[in-house]
């Protein structure tokens, strides 16, 4: 038993085991220096997912494209354009919000479709079709409109402030009453993108695919697989995810307007790292980018609470634990390959 | 005995050719149920491109494949295997980053109730690795294995469709001894239940270790098919190597060339050696002097080359350079000492492909005498033009990309970036693989003139015909380890064979 | 027909037709467009202005073709490395009436500041062997931060008029000085690539580096360089954005310039994967990409809405450059042609 603990603890499965432990460091940290301030109160852990959902969802798609070995450094502007799009359509073109919704996810299937056909058919880089891809829903959003649309659609409205309390928990409030925490839907769809993906990944036909493929294309296909299709299905998941994540974020700000969400994507790519998925191709699990999009909220959660501390130090947090798993994650490469070839003598 | 066997596939007349070269012409290759087969052959001989064309990679232009008594078109490997022939390449063709358990059953899992069956799937292929007694954890991640075990697990794979024919290409290339032996144990239980498995190596031992029969190619020709119990070691050889001789005249002006074991060292190597590719070994150079290095793909023929030149970085010994002690860390401070290295993959180890001619002739000049002293534009044109006449390359002009080049002339170019440094000593690995016959016999001209001005040369080549032409003293290699040297009155056709076999046998 | 084929094939040939269109789209619409006037002394017009907006995207895109050359990857970094290298000079200058140092020494600190950011881009790249983009997404994401860190998070105002000189215009100077510095940059780099072997090694070392290696070069070293260099050009495009509106705004100067960056390395014709690579071609494709945005403006297109037009402009690109789309039209011709062979055997 042990063995195998020790054996799944090797590599890959050591990178998500280092993540999950700092998250657990990092929320017992902001536990013991701001126990008094109620940092310890279910609804602050629960805070996390509010306000994090779009960045779980759209790490998750993230994860399918890296393990492909590609990226998609357009999701960030996708999400500004389906924020404007729900807006435009609700408030200037009166739409229901059950149309409209449906609309920006059919939206984002598109969008997918329309890379993942040049990322897997002409074979154009992912990073440069995407880079299209990014300017392109940046541009349309700015063409929908160039001034802020708030929502007032009252049915989109409530969606976005329905508050589903978890009335199994109960704590008390630094006053001594008794609270239920909540979440909102986004947390919801967010915690049911996880599990689908998760599922997905782990035991269907095109998850391992997806693995094979980013692992190694050359083999992938002698072993019978179509990395082209695979690649084009993970284009449009991921499009689709956008979207539903756009919708997501959309839940959290009511309103749509250009500038929004700039620089999400990256956002997502560290998430995505930190928990463990690698540039290369061939490793990553949705848990990890879970994990490594709520280590981004415990930082700016221990942030605030801190008080002092401007925003911006997020950043440089995240990139220092950005770059700390990307060499940690050389390293281990070399580690292996020395191993390997020692082991071949 | 084994001749009473059935028949279970056979190629007949297959002919196929590439742009500019005849690959196989009336090849054939006859396979009988349970037994292992050896195809053999040098470089060049076809080997790999027969089985493409079987499994399904390559078309064949003519002749037929029956299997089963029922002529078959492998349009791609997929359907190979659905007709039961199964590959193993030399490089693993695997996914590392999954579990062993799924690399064997990727593509077609078994599925319950719309999901992956995960624990049919570890089972199914533990039982499958104990059927093969392979000590192998179905569910760790196959890139913790080293490749020799995932050698195994493709095998286990190509097994276990059901595979009538098995073929493994080269796959003992990275094995050590102890993994060949534990492949060997498995090829022959799969032998006592009737799979043919077509055996691809360039280790002679292992042929004799394990293979019923033998079928040899040469220059995509079919030689001969063998009981490998009637065909003597050195007869392989001689087999394998022809024996034609093409109408070049002896080059070697013997009388004037003479011995030079007693001319001052230039290279001395001692107990030099890097890991995995070749054993510790001693070798003196001398001044003038051609060495050739024989053995058959794979001995390290190569190998001992690049350690000296520190294209690999030597991992223990040590190396004198007229005399004075050497710690190669990078090429470049061989090249200083007068180095010259001409690597045996001019594609992937020689050309910068969409560089000049020019550019690609004076680079390492450049690079020896710095990045801040830049070569005039006349000296280089003057440089390369000299070379591109001495050499006689043949190019539109010399601002030409050399990937426009035809092989032999790409060679010429390379000879010439190397000639421009004025070497001591220059190592030429292969450098007529692939070139024509006029090329071929010039560069072996040029190796003896150059010798002759007092340049050191080692010359690699698997065709022993053009060393005997060329070189005054011999390595022999085999197995990754320098076996013996040949004086220069020893040089003889027969010689060489027999010291390559190794053994009597 | 010959000379014509000669021609089209040649390296600038496609990027300068760009060039070309977007200009002639220009004159129809407006013939003042070339016209060039003098006013107070210093020259004005829309090509003056074109060519002084892209300035810092020209030496911009210097650096960045340097390490797409060498590594076949792209620098995302070198917004950010902008916003900190002027981040560090104004801080060192201070928001006074006078200056707190001298300012050569402070450009020269920006300067520094962004050479370190290259040279450790450098490090993790040809040294770790980590993926450039992801290598660079480190500092993409921390450089920022850093700037905000140096400035407090507010934008920071230099009061000395002086300090605009980089970004407008010298005394007595009709000629903008990013115009100036840009040609500088250009002329100083192009010189140093083709008087010493550097273009040489950098194109040797992006095309084959194993081969490289064998005949003495070093090919991590030299990648490691580029990146340095690229590290730089980002600092000294910061400078000049900085002096232009006399302020750090940490979080906008150079916002998303690496991209239109990576765009005008690919506009001009050069290969993201690496290797041959004409500097040329990289300031052509950054005027291009200014004249392109020069143009929008007038037809009345925001700024915001630019992208989308630039999207569109890069998938057709890549688009025609792609070696899949050129394999499906040469099969198309040769089924054309076939088919017209066969006609006439018929007739």
């Amino acid at each position: 038993m042990i063995e195998k603990i020790k054996s799944k603890l090797r590599g890959n499965g050591f990178l998500l085991f280092v993540t999950i432990v700092l998250f657990f460091i990092l929320y017992i940290a902001g536990a013991i220096a701001y126990g008094d301030r109620n940092f310890t109160s279910p609804q602050v852990f629960l805070n996390l997912f509010i306000s994090n959902a779009g960045l779980i969802i759209a790490a998750v798609g993230m994860t399918f494209v890296l393990i492909t070995g590609g990226i998609d450094i357009s999701i960030g502007s996708v999400i500004g354009v389906v924020c404007m799009m729900l807006a435009w359509m609700m408030e200037i073109k009166h739409m229901s919000a059950g149309l409209a919704i449906v609309l920006v996810l059919a939206f984002g299937i598109i969008f997918g479709l329309v890379q993942g056909f040049l990322v897997a058919y002409l074979k154009i880089q992912p990073f440069i079709v995407t880079l299209g891809g990014m300017f392109f829903a940046r541009g349309l959003t700015a063409v929908i409109s160039s001034d802020m649309i708030s929502i007032k659609n009252e049915t989109f409205l409530n969606l976005a402030n329905n508050k589903i309390y978890l009335s199994f928990i109960t704590y008390y409030n630094n006053r001594g009453i008794a609270m239920h925490p909540y979440i909102y839907l986004s947390v919801v769809i967010a915690l049911l993108v996880v599990a689908i993906a998760f599922a997905l990944l782990k035991f269907t036909k095109f998850g391992r695919a997806v693995f094979a493929v980013g692992g190694n294309e050359q083999s992938a296909l002698l072993m019978g697989l179509n990395p082209r299709t695979t690649k084009l299905k993970v284009y449009v998941l991921n499009g689709f995810l956008a979207s539903l994540a756009g919708f997501a974020f959309c839940l959290n700000s009511c309103g749509g307007f250009v500038e929004q969400a700039r620089g999400f994507e990256m956002d997502a790519i560290a998430a995505a790292v930190i928990g463990g998925t690698l540039l290369t191709g061939g490793v990553g699990t949705v848990i990890g980018s879970l994990f490594g999009s709520l280590i981004k909220g415990i930082i700016e959660t221990i942030i605030t609470f801190q008080g002092t501390l401007s925003s911006w130090w997020t950043r440089i947090a995240i990139a220092a634990l950005l770059c700390f798993f990307v060499i940690l994650q050389s390293v281990f490469k070399s580690i292996r390959e020395k191993r390997l070839a020692q082991s071949e003598d | 005995m084994s001749d009473e066997k059935k028949t279970v596939l056979s190629m007949k007349n297959i002919s196929k050719s590439f742009p500019g070269v005849k690959a196989l012409s009336d090849a054939q290759l006859t396979l009988r149920e349970g037994e292992i087969h050896a195809l053999m052959g040098e470089n060049g001989a076809g080997k790999s491109t027969l089985i493409k064309v079987l499994t399904g990679v390559e078309e064949f232009e003519t002749g037929e494949i029956i299997m089963d008594g029922k002529s078959i078109v492998n349009g791609s490997p997929q359907e190979a295997g659905m007709n039961g022939i199964s590959t193993v390449y030399q490089e693993v063709n695997l996914c590392p980053n999954l579990t062993v358990a799924e690399n064997i059953f990727i593509g077609r899992e078994p599925m319950k109730m719309g999901h992956i069956d995960w624990k049919t799937i570890n089972r199914e292929a533990q039982k499958i690795l104990d059927n093969l007694k392979l000590e192998i954890d179905a569910t760790e991640l196959l890139e913790n294995y080293s490749v020799a075990i995932q050698q195994m697990v493709a095998i286990a794979r190509a097994v276990d469709t059901q595979a009538k024919v098995l073929i493994l290409d080269e796959p003992t290339s990275s094995l050590d001894e102890g993994e060949v032996e534990k492949l060997f144990e498995v090829m022959n239980m799969l032998k006592k239940r009737g799979t043919a498995i077509v055996f691809v190596t360039h280790f002679l031992e292992q042929v004799y270790a394990v293979c019923d029969r033998i079928t040899v190619l040469r220059n995509g020709h079919f030689v001969g098919e063998y009981k490998t119990e009637e065909l003597p070691r050195v007869k392989l050889v001689a087999t394998m190597m022809g024996k034609e001789f093409d109408d070049l005249a002896d080059i070697k002006n013997k009388a004037g060339n003479g011995s030079r074991r007693n001319n001052e060292a230039v290279i001395e190597a001692k107990g030099l050696y890097h890991k995995g590719s070749i054993k510790p070994f001693d070798l003196t150079i001398h001044k003038g002097e051609v060495i050739g290095l024989s053995g058959l793909l794979g001995s390290g023929r190569s190998e001992l080359a690049r350690v000296i030149y520190g294209a690999d970085k030597p991992e223990g010994g040590e190396l004198y350079v007229n005399g004075e002690k050497l710690h190669v860390k990078a090429p470049i401070e061989a090249m200083q000492k007068g180095m010259a290295y001409c690597p045996e993959d001019r594609k992937a180890e020689g050309i910068i492909a969409d560089l000049s001619v020019r550019e690609n002739m004076i680079i390492a000049l450049q690079a020896k005498r710095g990045m801040f002293k830049l070569m005039s534009k006349k000296e280089q044109e003057e440089l390369t033009d000299k070379y591109i006449e001495m050499l006689q390359v043949k190019t539109a002009n010399r601002e030409v990309p050399i990937k426009t080049l035809s092989g032999g002339n790409q060679q010429k170019v390379i000879l010439g970036r190397w000639l421009m440094t004025d070497p001591d000593f220059l190592i030429l690995d292969e450098p007529t693989r692939g070139i024509d016959v006029g090329t071929k016999t010039e560069i072996q001209k040029l190796v003896v003139k150059l010798a002759g001005e007092g340049m050191s040369v080692m010359f690699i080549s698997s065709e022993v015909e053009e060393m005997l032409r060329t070189v005054n003293h011999m390595g022999i290699l085999r197995d990754g380890k320098k076996v013996g040297e040949l004086e220069e009155s020893e040089l003889s056709q027969e010689n060489v064979m027999k010291a390559i076999a190794g053994g009597d046998k | 027909m010959d000379k014509l084929k000669k021609l089209t094939t040649c390296r600038l040939f496609w990027p300068l037709v760009c060039l070309f269109l977007v200009l002639l789209f220009n004159f129809i619409k407006s013939p003042s467009f070339f016209k060039i006037s003098v006013n107070n002394g210093v020259l004005y017009g829309y090509l003056v202005d074109i060519f002084n907006r892209s300035s810092e995207l020209i030496i911009l895109a210097v650096g960045m073709t340097l390490c797409v050359a060498s590594s076949a990857g792209t620098d995302i970094s070198v917004g950010a490395t902008m916003a900190l290298a002027g981040g560090v000079s104004v801080y060192l200058l201070g928001t006074g009436n006078t200056y707190n140092m001298p300012w050569i020494l402070a450009i020269l600190a920006g300067l520094l500041v962004s050479i370190v950011c290259g040279m450790w881009n450098g490090f993790l790249v040809a040294k770790m062997k980590i993926q450039p983009m992801v290598a660079t997404l480190i500092l993409f994401t921390a450089g920022r931060g850093m700037a905000q860190l140096i400035t407090g998070g507010n934008i920071l105002y230099i009061k000395v008029p002086n300090f605009k000189y980089l970004g407008g215009f010298l005394p007595h100077i009709p000629v903008p000085t990013p115009i100036l510095v840009a040609i500088i940059v250009v002329v100083l780099v192009s010189l140093f690539l083709n008087r010493t072997a550097t273009k040489l090694y950098v194109e040797s070392v992006g095309i084959n580096p194993k081969a490289s290696r064998l005949f003495g070069l070093n090919s991590n070293r030299i990648i490691w360089l580029t990146y340095a260099a690229c590290g730089l050009c980002a600092g000294i495009a910061g400078m000049i954005a900085t002096s232009r509106i006399s302020s750090i705004d940490a979080n906008n100067v150079g916002n998303l310039m690496e991209l239109d960056a990576i765009l005008a390395v690919a506009l001009g014709g050069n290969s993201l994967a690496g290797g041959k690579f004409s500097l040329g071609g990289s300031v052509i494709g950054a005027i291009t990409i200014q004249a392109l945005s020069t143009t929008l403006y007038a037809l009345k297109v925001t700024g915001d809405q630019l992208p989308l037009y630039k999207a569109i402009v890069v998938i057709i690109i890549v688009t025609l450059q792609s070696p899949e789309f050129k394999k499906f039209m040469n099969r198309y011709k040769a089924k054309r042609a076939a088919k017209a062979a066969g006609e006439k055997v018929a007739s």
